[in-house]
């Protein structure tokens, strides 16, 4: 890969890192944590290690976030204490 | 034109015809290549664990753009249980009669005692074996992980 593509995922990896835990809304929390997950399988299949990459794609952005949803839809946006 | 907007308002908010049809189409293809993740296994990338997760991936797709009913018709909750369990058992299963035949646990050299085939055909073939099992138990505990967490336990209704 260029490198400069390289840093600039990496740079995108930190960013959606940061905005992760800073961010007030949990359902773009859990969408940026598929993001961050599927840009880290990118940086893993750069690395040569395509079965961790194979397993980042599948579960870290495709069925974690889908599970994160489910369980975001089982609470209400404002809390009542 | 009518007849299919009304039929449209009708619908609970968020379902499209175009969504349902594409994951409908989808389906069939995301199956065989979870199947192919498996079965490549051990000389490509993939195996039994991301290929299961692949496999069930594709009835949570089917859950999400149809509904839990849905997808509960096309896998019922006990094939999904029979079929994580049997996952179990082909793997110990083949673990134990490797013992038994003379070899160590999960040496699959020990089988040609029980189907003539070189050693190193059989450590190829026996990890496909354990692989499948690996697949099928992965596959059951993503489904009933999404089903579960979706529906809060009762199987009613979610997502």
């Amino acid at each position: 890969m260029i490198w400069q593509l390289d840093q600039f995922v990496l740079l995108l990896v930190v960013i959606c890192a940061v905005a992760v835990i800073t961010v007030r809304d949990l359902l773009s929390a859990a969408v940026i944590f598929g993001v961050y997950s599927f840009l880290m399988c990118l940086l893993w299949a750069k690395m040569g290690a395509v079965d961790v990459a194979f397993t980042e794609a599948t579960v870290g952005a495709g069925i974690s976030t889908v599970l994160f949803i489910a369980a975001i839809f089982r609470t209400t946006r404002r809390s009542k204490d | 034109m009518k007849l299919l907007q009304e039929r449209a308002k009708g619908r609970p908010a968020g379902d499209s015809l175009i969504i349902r049809t594409s994951v409908r189409l989808l389906v069939p293809f995301i199956q065989l290549y979870g199947l192919y993740v498996i079965v490549h296994g051990h000389y490509s990338p993939g195996g039994g664990f991301q290929g299961g997760v692949v496999l069930g991936a594709s009835f949570i797709l089917l859950a999400l753009a149809y509904d839990l009913k849905t997808s509960l018709r096309y896998m019922s909750e006990g094939a999904n249980v029979l079929l994580g369990n049997a996952g179990v058992l082909i793997f110990i299963g083949i673990a134990v009669l490797c013992a038994l035949l003379g070899g160590l646990f999960l040496d699959y050299a020990a089988l040609a005692r029980l189907i003539p085939m070189a050693a190193e055909e059989w450590r190829s073939f026996g990890i496909f074996l354990v692989e499948l099992g690996v697949g099928l138990t992965v596959m059951s505990s993503m489904v009933s992980l999404f089903w579960d967490l979706a529906s809060g336990g009762d199987m009613e209704e979610g997502l």
